[in-house]
């Protein structure tokens, strides 16, 4: 149960509203952040919370994409399949996932650590190619990023490519840093 | 170095700016804030940004203090302010950007926006995928609420204002404005039938603006240079201040310029942007975002500003500037935005509902040699069926990429076509298995 776990949570979050069900996308995100997809469990727990009913809850639900009602892997890859990133070589990123992984978009590896999307615009198409994997933005990806993006995750559940605060081109100062 | 003076983008480009409380402070920030509320009355506030000219930079370039005026004088319940973070329109960027480097210009925008129309409550409706922009933006809300510059009684003028971060959760259309309302009320994103206006019924049913975070990053500095000052930039009297323009695509140095409006296309990709990736010609831009018909070398001298931009057919939308080279296939690129607004209509109106998915089959088997004559005429006369006719400019949207492509590059979709005839005289056989 969400309500046992989040009780402060779930409470701030109503509060910010004047009518309850307001709150239903925070708390399904709560819901995904807690098992990974919103159950239908939770669903059924959120409907009770802001005196909704399922169906209510459901119709929400199965309208927005970032909200996943089956499981995905451990590592949800959505790279972005857009014009901007398109012409960017965005195909040739899906290419490189594909080879790697073996698997194609809506698929996931066999231990459950990666699943593949192709998206839509994700705005960093001035970073393009790019992807996102979970909450964090890749950019400019290369086959050599891609790799070690993999084997960082792989290995520490995380990697230093994720973008920072976005901007580009860079501030006068950090290019001549990096540079 | 810029050639032309920064204004949303002059703290973020100085060295170390980190876009915290005192960072902002120490460039003159919130300075607006203490010179209006409780100083110059709200009615005046919405004069002055009337007419300093300000647009909307959100996509449809409203004047931004005559929308204000809209909302009723006398009435005594709530108000609300959205500012629209939704930013999904592929080709643009620039939202992030402003929203992750200098969060604190654009919250100062918004408290200056609740006093002017009288709201208490603002939210910030963020796209879902940007969790670390929503992160941001919480942390500055933090701070400026505890800096007194948020929340109840603010400097101890008798202005409440208090803000929240809201995540949307992945649908394009929640950009458009009455559709994130009805996001925001915890439903299905499907704009409403308009009027009545979000000015009068919005978010609960009540008066409400609903305003992009680059028309509400301005306001600072309407508010503290003046509105003449702003009046005078750009191409005035219609296209005032700035604008941050997305530039992506085959350029060799893609990324956000912010320039006065009524710079060219011209200037915009080859000064600031570096020219063509591989030095090859342009073939074609978008220059609004994807929602705006395709352009061709021969607009590279068009002004970008409101009135130049559509005068040339097409629209200054959402700043997002698209530049693609030659030997581009004009009928994959309209393919590949046909794919994205087939994915992202909301379904609540047939003409786009099923438009669309006729308009990408029809697409779909063109690019793939398997397309007839009589497509073209089909793709036109679908479009022509679905603009102006649904609920929301989605509608209009989503058939500009196709009928801007077979304008000017028609040829091209001919090509495809006459490669498919030609190949059935080969195979008659194939022809029964078309579909
Ligand atoms: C399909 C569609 C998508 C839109 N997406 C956005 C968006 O992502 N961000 C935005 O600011 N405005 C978007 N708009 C425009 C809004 O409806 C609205 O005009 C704007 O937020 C008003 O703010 P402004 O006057 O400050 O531009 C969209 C409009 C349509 C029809
Ligand atoms: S035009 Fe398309 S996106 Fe807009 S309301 Fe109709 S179906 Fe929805
Ligand atoms: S097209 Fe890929 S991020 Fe915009």
């Amino acid at each position: 149960m969400l309500k046992e776990k989040y009780q402060k949570e779930i409470d701030e979050i109503i509060s910010r509203y004047p009518v309850k069900r307001s709150a239903l996308i925070p708390l399904l995100y709560l819901a995904q952040q807690e098992h990974g997809y919103v159950t239908e469990a939770a669903m059924k727990e959120i409907a009770q919370l802001l005196k909704l009913t399922p169906p209510q809850v459901y119709e929400t639900v199965t309208f927005y994409t970032v909200l996943n009602l089956k499981p995905v892997g451990k590592f949800h890859m959505q790279v972005c399949k857009s014009l901007m990133c398109a012409l960017a070589g965005s195909d040739t990123v899906l290419g490189w996932i594909k080879t790697k992984l073996g698997i194609a978009p809506g698929e996931s590896t066999p231990d459950g650590l990666f699943t593949l999307s192709a998206v839509e615009c994700l705005a960093s198409c001035g970073t393009a190619p790019m992807m996102q994997i979970n909450d964090d933005y890749y950019e400019q990806l290369t086959e050599a990023k891609v790799d070690k993006i993999l084997g960082d995750l792989k290995t520490t559940g995380t990697s230093d490519l994720k973008s920072g605060p976005y901007m580009w081109p860079l501030p006068v100062d950090a290019v001549r840093r990096e540079g | 170095m810029p050639k032309h003076e920064l204004i949303l983008l002059k703290n973020m480009s100085q060295p170390g700016y980190s876009g915290s409380l005192a960072d902002y402070e120490a460039t003159g920030g919130y300075q607006a804030l203490r010179a209006t509320l409780g100083k110059t009355a709200p009615a005046d506030v919405t004069t002055a940004v009337r007419k300093s000219g300000l647009r909307g930079r959100g996509g449809a370039g409203f004047p931004t203090g005559v929308k204000w005026g809209f909302l009723p004088k006398d009435y005594q319940g709530p108000r609300y302010l959205c500012c629209n973070a939704d930013e999904s329109e592929p080709g643009t960027f620039k939202d992030r950007q402003l929203m992750e480097r200098d969060p604190h210009q654009m919250l100062e925008g918004i408290v200056l926006a609740c006093y002017a129309i009288g709201a208490e409550y603002a939210y910030i409706y963020i796209r879902g995928e940007m969790v670390l922009g929503s992160k941001i933006l919480e942390q500055a809300i933090g701070e400026a609420r505890a800096a007194g510059y948020i929340g109840h009684n603010i400097l101890g003028t008798g202005t409440h204002v208090d803000v929240w971060v809201h995540r949307g959760a992945g649908a394009y259309i929640c950009g458009e404005e009455t559709a994130l309302l009805e996001s925001l009320e915890g439903k299905r994103g499907l704009p409403r039938i308009k009027p009545p206006f979000p000015a009068t019924h919005g978010l609960y049913n009540k008066p409400t603006v609903v305003n992009n975070v680059e028309t509400l990053a301005n306001l600072p500095h309407i508010l503290t240079r003046g509105a003449e000052w702003f009046a005078a930039i750009g191409s005035p009297p219609k296209s005032t201040g700035t604008r941050v323009f997305c530039v992506s695509g085959h350029v060799k140095r893609p990324g956000n310029y912010e320039v006065p409006m009524g710079v060219t296309f011209r200037e915009l990709v080859y000064e600031h942007a570096g020219g063509m990736r591989s030095n090859k010609p342009i073939k074609a831009f978008i220059p609004g975002g994807a929602s705006a018909p395709f352009l061709t070398p021969d607009h590279l001298d068009v002004k970008m500003d409101f009135e130049s931009v559509a005068a040339a057919g097409s629209m200054l939308g959402s700043g997002g500037v698209t530049v693609m080279e030659e030997g581009t296939s004009m009928v994959w690129a309209a393919l590949r935005l046909m794919e994205f607004f087939y994915h992202e209509s909301c379904g609540k109106c047939s003409p786009c509902r099923e438009g669309s998915s006729w308009l990408v089959q029809t697409m779909r088997r063109i690019m793939a040699k398997r397309g007839r004559m009589e497509d073209l005429e089909t793709l036109l006369d679908l479009c022509k069926n679905i603009a102006g006719r649904t609920v929301c400019a989605f509608g209009d949207a989503e058939v500009a990429p196709i009928q801007s492509t077979l304008k000017y590059w028609r040829d091209e979709y001919v090509s495809l076509i006459r490669e498919a005839e030609a190949a059935d005289l080969i195979m008659p056989e194939a022809a029964g298995v078309r579909h």
